[in-house]
């Protein structure tokens, strides 16, 4: 095995093409490492991408945030800017693993590695966020849905890795949030993951949702049929029993050893009902705020 | 003496205190050497390959391949071990023979000149299974038509001997009264069956050791263990060498909670630095330490008890069956003997059932065999208090054993404190707190025989005047500094003047291993009297000195004084005086005591624990949580609170979310810290802990052992609690969410269905 | 596979090994520098004993590679005292028999230090989050918390008495 620590993306795009082997990013580790070590794959080349400045950044653009490749979750957590927008995301970046883990693991390492259970995933898939992806090629851009298609498969081509994320600017009264359903209150793998976004209008009344799901099918999933359920209400009890049961019928899950199908279907509209209230809640404190 | 007239009432100076303990310093600096911390020069790196099935008949095993490889120096196998041994269980557990016998067994090992090459090395070792079927849960291995993993295994304890092959290695029962005629007085019986599932000790260093091992017999091993005489007798044995050609010291060990009681690697890299010449050092991965060390048992239990309308219980019958991993052993025994412990009966039966599986061969969890059957009894102890509508702890009060009961398990009870800890808790505002909505109170009793056994202990007095004590059960949780304190008390000197360490196994008598929460009682009770024979000669000395009869001398508050102003008028000498002038008075001044010692003195825990459900999830959370329990007399009370409170968290993480989960074809499907959930600290409130003391008769200042007991009511504790909050009555450990919500959901559609 | 030089800067002092490509940090800690304060329980980022910082970001040495030092600073347990002159929160774990078997103890104090200086005043929920990735099996975590609450109790009380 290799080990490169290149100082710019050219650079490291240029390595990734170069290898004939197995080639592997290295951003926080915290997933690849732990494949390396228990032998579950042997990478020819691990392309260490801290080194490139414009990775370790989280930068403005079109009133939303680009977060590069590199950027790990205690650094999202310290930025009150993007915290303040995208709470949800944040919170989900920041329930993976421990402190440690943490102060490594990356949001862009969450997505390419492509576990259906992976936290940050249905918050960033809620928020529409969208990943930047470069490569021998012109770099584009792919929505993070589209970034992969079952656990371990991801949608880049060889030579691709992703660069940077990108979370978008929010209408007024816009909140999100992401809750897991875990046995313990950390360290664990979710059992079921739900991310919601939403908008509010002046009257309260939901204009805009999205909803999606971790952890209960081979892939996030985004829940359409149940958002819609939210639009035009004033998530009511009766609009959030309604949302709650989509997103049970929704969830495609199996047994394992973290829980079975019927846990993981109730709990899915059980997390996706609590997450659109605290979403709701975050959404009028930001119009409170934005009165001040 | 008898061992139940050790005690004598006195006033403490040293003991009851909180004093830093020697160990420490290094801890929190990262000093201390542990099992990996440690290199040989010319050090090889010990690698074992683990088969992937769970029974599987081993039919070749080449490693021509693996010797060829560049770095390689040695690859064992089982035909490196002695042929003909006395623990051919513990042989084939570290080495399969003919047959892998479960999902990590060892079957071959290879020591290279880095752990990299090692791995590379075991690739290459081609070894030929034939797979057979598999049976890992302990009722299924207990059918007519399950997989047999010993041909030829016969039950003993049977009245009528049957020639049917069997995984059940033995019959136990206990118990005394006509139960059938107890029934027959009852108002109300309840019949409940219980399942726990198998949980590991879950230490958090990983087995290591260092062994040198020459062609000539002799030995040193270096390894992280809960008894290094015992792991000395097992590698002799399994190498066929003389006990006194192997020195194996203690390292700072990082945990055991029982696991680290027997060998699992060290015979292993013993024999690869035979062969390969040089010292080999192997290191467990966490994922070798879940698969290939000792969880505990699994159980299924079924638990009859019968009660008069007032609470009198007339009748109590449980049949217990553990499955102890591929070997007999398990510990059902303790399970059948401690499940009424709690109790005053007239009548009592239990049986247990020893039965083979295909799992590693289970190792001592704290308390062995206690938790499960704790679990289930006490289950429906309270089921009975909800019935009879009695408050859980006056009916445990109205039959609870006090001294004079006839134990379940045979013997008469002298002092114990189980009523002392019933109406602490009852009296503790904890039980009479108001709870908020979705939450729920339980409380459960708990018992533990301990265990005094083999112990030398080695005192020295230095010239200076400080004094050296030699122990051979390695410290697991601060013994050093709670024995010290005891020989500071009995010599009257400072704490700070005494220092405690392990000895290794050629510079010290035997001792058996710390276990049995051993080690404040029987090593404390051989340091007080190792202490007491060292007074003695300074007393000689003393009399030397002044030129009277040494019977005139007596040793008090740290001096040899004169037995009274009849003997003489001299000055006291302190302990600094005579060791100064020991040169000139006969020499050095030493004191040492062996003993095999029994009145260990049995415990009893009372805990209460507050959980609040999300009734929507299934998920319980512990909001409060108070252990009270006897110790008989607290040395270091700061130490016997931890034991309280880790051995509490134990049994919260085995009632909520620790299990070993097997696959069908019997594979492990959570190897790892990440799947095997041990609760961490945001799962938590602190833990209370209340210190009892009702002196233990059978040792000098009253000491029971306080390590193992507050790992026995938590499960059923917890799982009184949840039954509190939520109405229903689990059945099954752990009570992980899906269980609980599954049978939250029955109880809905009952209700709707009504 | 050839090694890799590393020049790094290791509890204030300069250092420089080579190491394989695929050397954990921790590899390189324990196994080329001796500095095995820093402990393995798991290899994989579960149980925290393996707590170090990397330019003052707590990390588990086992899930970053030893060739990322390059140039960083990187503390271990061994880096806490100064001297003879114990971290207040190494005297407060003694103090508080925060410790039994001791193991886990290194990554505890790491991470506990690194907490306080991210935040000085902790509730107890905060701390017991914090530590979450810090597996202790024999103290039920009671006296760990307790040792850091009056830790930072204790280190606020001194910052207080300076500033009058």
């Amino acid at each position: 095995m290799r080990y490169e620590a290149p100082t710019s993306v050219s650079e490291a795009a240029k390595l990734l093409a170069k290898e004939k082997g197995l080639a592997r990013i290295l951003a926080g580790g915290t997933d690849l490492i732990v494949q390396m070590k228990s032998g579950m794959i042997e990478p020819d080349l691990v392309v260490d991408i801290k080194r490139i400045d414009a990775l370790k950044r989280i930068k403005k653009e079109k009133g939303g945030f680009r977060v590069g490749a590199a950027v790990s979750g205690a650094e999202m957590e310290e930025h009150e800017e993007l915290c303040a927008l995208w709470p949800g995301v944040v919170e989900a970046t920041n329930l993976i693993g421990s402190t440690q883990v943490q102060g490594r693991a990356t949001m862009a390492g969450n997505l390419c590695n492509a576990s259906p259970a992976a936290d940050c995933v249905p918050a960033l898939v809620a928020a529409d966020a969208v990943a930047r992806v470069v490569g021998p090629k012109k770099g584009r851009d792919v929505p993070v849905i589209k970034m992969t298609t079952g656990p371990g498969k991801t949608t880049l081509k060889r030579g691709e890795f992703v660069e940077s994320i990108f979370l978008p600017s929010r209408k007024k009264r816009s909140g999100d949030a992401y809750l897991r359903f875990i046995p313990r209150t950390e360290m664990d793998i979710a059992v079921v993951g739900a991310g919601v976004s939403l908008t509010l209008d002046k009257n309260g009344k939901c204009s805009d949702a999205r909803l999606s799901l971790g952890a209960v099918a081979a892939k996030v999933l985004l829940v359409e049929r149940a958002a819609k359920i939210l639009i035009g209400s004033n998530l009511d009890e009766e609009t959030l029993e309604k949302f709650a049961a989509a997103a049970s019928a929704a969830a495609k899950p199996i047994d394992d050893k973290r829980g079975t199908v019927d846990f993981r279907k109730k709990v899915s509209g059980v997390l996706a009902r609590r997450a659109a209230i605290i979403a709701a809640e975050r959404a009028m404190t930001t119009e409170k705020k934005g009165k001040k | 003496m008898s061992s139940n007239d050790r005690f004598e009432s006195r006033e403490f100076k040293v003991v009851g205190t909180r004093p830093l303990r020697p160990d420490g310093l290094d801890k929190v600096t990262g000093k201390a050497q542990f099992g990996a911390d440690v290199t040989a020069p010319g050090m090889l790196h010990g690698a074992i390959l683990r088969s992937p099935h769970a029974h599987a008949i081993i039919k070749k095993i080449d490693t021509k391949q693996a010797e060829k490889l560049e770095g390689v120096h040695a690859v064992v196998t089982r035909t490196d071990f002695a042929k003909d041994v006395d623990n051919t269980d513990v042989l084939d557990n570290c080495m399969a023979g003919e047959k892998a016998l479960y999902d990590g067994h060892a079957v071959a090992a290879v020591a290279a000149t880095s752990p990299s090459v090692a791995r590379k090395a075991m690739k290459l070792i081609k070894v030929t299974y034939k797979v057979l079927p598999a049976v890992t849960d302990v009722d299924m291995a207990m059918g007519a038509d399950a997989p047999i993993l010993h041909d030829g295994m016969q039950t003993e304890g049977l009245e009528k001997k049957s020639r049917k092959p069997t995984n059940i290695a033995q019959r136990h029962e206990f118990g005394h009264g006509d139960v059938d005629a107890g029934f027959k007085q009852a108002d109300l019986i309840v019949e409940r069956s219980f399942t726990t599932e198998a949980t590991h000790q879950g230490y958090i260093e990983p087995h290591a050791c260092l062994a040198n091992l020459g062609r000539d017999g002799r030995g040193e091993l270096w390894c992280c263990t809960q008894g290094h005489y015992y792991v000395r007798e097992l590698c002799a044995d399994l190498l066929g060498l003389d006990e006194s050609q192997l020195r194996v010291t203690a390292s700072e060990i990082g945990g055991g909670f029982g696991g680290k009681t027997t060998v699992f690697i060290e015979p292993v890299a013993l024999a690869l630095a035979r062969k390969s010449g040089r010292p080999v050092k192997i290191v467990m991965s966490r994922n070798e330490v879940f698969r290939a060390s000792g969880p505990t048992s699994s159980s299924s239990i079924d638990v009859k008890i019968g009660v008069k309308n007032d609470g009198t219980i007339t009748a109590a019958f449980a049949d217990l069956r553990y499955q102890g991993g591929a070997y007999p052993g398990s510990p059902v025994e303790f399970g059948a003997m401690s499940a009424f412990a709690c109790y005053n009966l007239e009548n009592v039966k239990t049986i247990g059932w020893d039965v083979v599986a295909n799992r590693p061969k289970q190792a001592a969890y704290r308390a062995p065999g206690a938790p499960m059957a704790a679990f289930a009894i006490e289950s429906v102890v309270d089921e009975i208090a909800g019935k009879l509508r009695m408050d859980p702890i006056d009916l445990r009060l109205k039959n609870a054993a006090a001294a004079g009961t006839k134990a379940s398990f045979g013997p008469v009870y002298s002092d114990i404190g189980l009523i002392r800890t019933l109406e602490a808790a009852k009296n503790h505002p904890h039980y009479s707190a108001p709870l908020g909505p979705n939450q729920g109170r339980g409380i459960a009793c708990g018992f533990w025989f301990n265990f005094g056994g083999q112990t030398s202990v080695s005192l020295t007095v230095n010239a200076d005047g400080t004094v050296g004590v030699a122990v051979g059960t390695p410290d697991i949780g601060g013994s050093r500094a709670s024995i010290s304190q005891m020989v500071a008390e009995e010599l009257g000197i400072e704490y700070s003047q005494v220092r405690a360490l392990i000895a290794d196994t050629a510079t010290l008598g035997f001792n058996d291993v710390t276990d049995g929460s051993r080690v404040t009682f029987a090593t404390g009770l051989a340091a007080i009297e190792a202490a007491r024979n060292a007074a003695k000669i300074m007393c000689e000395r003393a009399a030397k000195t002044w030129g009277i009869p040494s019977d005139a001398v007596v040793w008090e508050d740290g001096h040899a004084k004169p037995v009274s102003s009849n003997a003489g008028d001299f000055e006291p000498l302190s302990l600094k005086d005579i060791a100064a002038s020991a040169a000139n008075t006969g020499g050095p001044i030493a004191g040492h005591y062996e003993i095999n010692a029994d009145g260990a003195g049995v415990s009893f825990s009372t805990h209460i624990a507050d959980v609040e459900m999300d009734p929507e999830t299934g998920r319980a959370e512990i909001k409060r949580y108070t252990v009270f329990q006897d110790a008989g007399k607290a040395i270091h009370p700061s130490y016997v609170e931890g034991q309280f409170q880790g051995g509490a968290v134990q049994g919260i993480g085995w009632a909520l979310n620790e299990e070993y989960i097997y696959n069908k074809d019997g594979q492990l499907q959570n190897a790892g810290f990440l799947d095997y959930r041990i609760p961490v600290a945001s799962d938590l409130p602190m833990i209370d802990a209340v210190i009892l003391e009702v002196p233990n008769p059978g040792h000098p200042y009253g000491v029971r052992g306080v390590g193992e007991t507050s790992i026995v009511p938590p499960l059923a504790t917890v799982a009184n609690a949840i039954s509190a909050a939520a109405g229903v009555r689990m059945t099954s450990i752990p009570m992980s969410p899906p269980k609980v919500l599954e049978a939250l959901d029955s109880v809905l559609i009952a209700e709707a269905a009504e | 596979m050839s090694q890799i030089h590393v020049s790094t800067t290791i509890n204030g002092d300069p250092v420089e090994y080579l190491c394989e490509p695929d050397d954990t940090l921790l590899d390189v800690l324990r196994d080329r520098l001796s500095l095995t304060g820093t402990k393995e329980g798991c290899g994989s980022g579960d149980c925290g004993a393996c707590s170090v910082t990397i330019d003052g970001r707590l990390v588990c040495a086992c899930l970053a590679l030893g060739a990322e030092a390059d140039g960083r600073k990187i503390d271990t347990i061994e880096g806490m005292a100064e001297g003879e002159k114990l971290h207040p929160l190494q005297e407060k774990f003694l103090e508080h028999a925060a410790l039994q078997c001791g193991v886990c103890t290194p990554g505890f104090l790491v991470a506990a230090k690194s907490l306080l200086e991210k935040n000085p005043s902790p509730t107890e929920t905060e701390i017991r989050y914090w530590l979450a990735g810090n597996l202790c099996r024999c103290t039920g975590y009671d006296k760990i918390i307790r040792a850091v609450m009056d830790t930072a109790k204790e280190m606020k009380g001194k910052r207080k008495g300076k500033k009058s």
